[in-house]
């Protein structure tokens, strides 16, 4: 039954993907973005990944969706026609996608419990995660416990976007109805 | 959009159960799916709803944004922290056995607190974000 | 069929990817190029969660029953920090776009070439 989901799920993945390559407005590609990642927090949650479901529809749908509207804002939404040959793009497109198609012909079937990826560490952190950590989300155990490194490290990236952003963009040019203690310092 | 009333009142009604239910998330994580960056989005998303339906300017109000930067390093802050009183502990860093009397204890809590980090520096990172597009002043 | 079955996950997982890459390499307009970047991460993401499920297996949340089947929690740790990572990146790229367009007054690669090329005094350096 959810291989049914699966394949119906990951179809209507590729007719987003098409479409957004295809639009020209750029509000209907946001939408539609908005649309192909909720697809794909559904398709996390029939391979049992609750917690990446979550945080693929908070962040994918939620949050990126109003950048990218705000952003749209002060911009311009608009594509303007292709005039640039497709031939070369199309051509790497798709010797790449040849080559990779080549390399995936290899790959361990989709769902063995033997896989190589099932084999080493995994079993070790579900099963000695009751003696060391003893929290029932074994996903959290992980992130938080056995990865703390890994988390501190994003947590410091995310830090460090944000004041990317502020440095860009929180600085003059602020709307007329903002304070004019910045009009005052030019 | 401020004068539309179903609008306005449905986001009285939600703000608060969308603040709520990101605190549940965050504090749940040890029992379901759930954790600070989940949490940290789901709050940003509390505020971000508040500043659509109700102006940015009655947003900065309530969360001023000098309030949202200091959240963003206090996040990192925190979670170093965590690390360094391990070290100061006995243990190596983020090594959390040391910071209660037992291990599972100590894991419990310096779980706890790292990911009272990650949400803070998730909720003003995307808060901060969201302010400086939306202050950005816009094509005339 | 077996092989079908067992591989289409990942051949429809290429094909998206392609489809993101694309995106990136042909299209002009600063704003497709970032969501097609999206597009092929989230590709990814799919690739990472389909390694990592196990056949009649359920989510990593540990139950008191003992031979209960559980997919990999690993894979679900990596893609959590990657999928936020991609939206800090997104939004620091979204950034640079818009005050591309506050410097030379367009989006699109093919007018800032001919902006650049043409003899004026440049706009990148005004003052914003």
């Amino acid at each position: 039954m959810t291989e049914f989901i699966d394949i119906a799920l990951l179809a209507l993945l590729v007719l987003t993907g098409v479409a957004v390559m295809r639009i020209r407005n750029l509000f209907g590609v946001v939408i539609l973005f908005g649309i192909y990642s909720l697809l794909s927090a559904g398709l996390f949650v029939t391979m049992d990944a609750p917690d990446v479901a979550f945080t693929e529809s908070a962040v994918g749908v939620g949050v990126a969706t109003v950048l990218l509207l705000a952003a749209l804002s002060l911009v311009g939404h608009e594509e303007k026609p292709q005039t640039r040959s497709r031939v070369l793009p199309l051509t790497v497109v798709i010797m790449t996608g040849a080559v990779l198609m080549y390399g995936m012909l290899d790959i361990p079937p989709f769902g063995e419990p033997t896989n190589p990826a099932q084999m080493h560490v995994a079993p070790r952190y579900l099963v000695e995660q009751r003696e060391e950590v003893d929290v029932d989300n074994a996903v959290g155990a992980v992130l938080a416990s056995y990865r703390g490194y890994d988390t501190m490290g994003e947590t410091a990236v995310i830090f460090t976007a944000g004041v990317g952003v502020l440095l860009l963009l929180a600085g003059r040019r602020l709307r007329a109805d903002q304070t004019e203690r910045k009009a005052d310092d030019e | 959009m401020t004068n539309n009333v179903i609008l306005r009142i449905v986001t009285k009604v939600l703000v608060p159960n969308i603040i709520i239910f990101a605190l549940y998330v965050q504090f749940h994580a040890d029992y379901g799916p759930g954790g600070g960056f989940q949490a940290g989005v789901i709050l940003a998303a509390a505020f971000v709803l508040y500043s659509l339906v109700y102006g940015l300017e009655n947003t900065r109000r309530v969360l001023p944004p000098w309030a949202v930067h200091l959240c963003m390093g206090l996040g990192v802050l925190i979670f170093s922290g965590t690390g360094v009183v391990s070290l100061l502990l006995g243990g190596a860093y983020l090594d959390y056995d040391v910071l209660s009397y037992d291990p599972i204890h100590g894991q419990h809590r310096g779980i706890l607190w790292v990911e009272i980090g990650v949400i803070t520096t998730v909720f003003g990172t995307m808060v901060s974000i969201f302010y400086a597009f939306a202050g950005r002043k816009g094509l005339e | 069929m077996d092989f079908i079955v067992g591989h289409y996950n990942y051949w429809v997982v290429v094909v998206l990817m392609m489809l993101g890459f694309y995106i990136v390499i042909s299209r002009g307009n600063m704003v497709k190029v970032l969501v097609g970047l999206s597009i092929f991460q989230t590709s990814v993401f799919i690739f990472y969660i389909s390694l990592g499920k196990v056949e009649g297996g359920t989510a990593a949340i540990l139950l008191d029953d003992p031979d209960v089947v559980y997919s990999n929690p690993l894979t679900s740790v990596l893609i959590l920090t990657a999928i936020v990572v991609g939206i800090a990146t997104t939004a620091l790229g979204l950034a640079i776009v818009v005050r591309i367009k506050e410097a030379y007054g367009t989006i699109e690669e093919e007018e800032i070439d001919d902006i650049e090329r043409a003899d004026v005094d440049t706009p990148g350096l005004r003052p914003s």
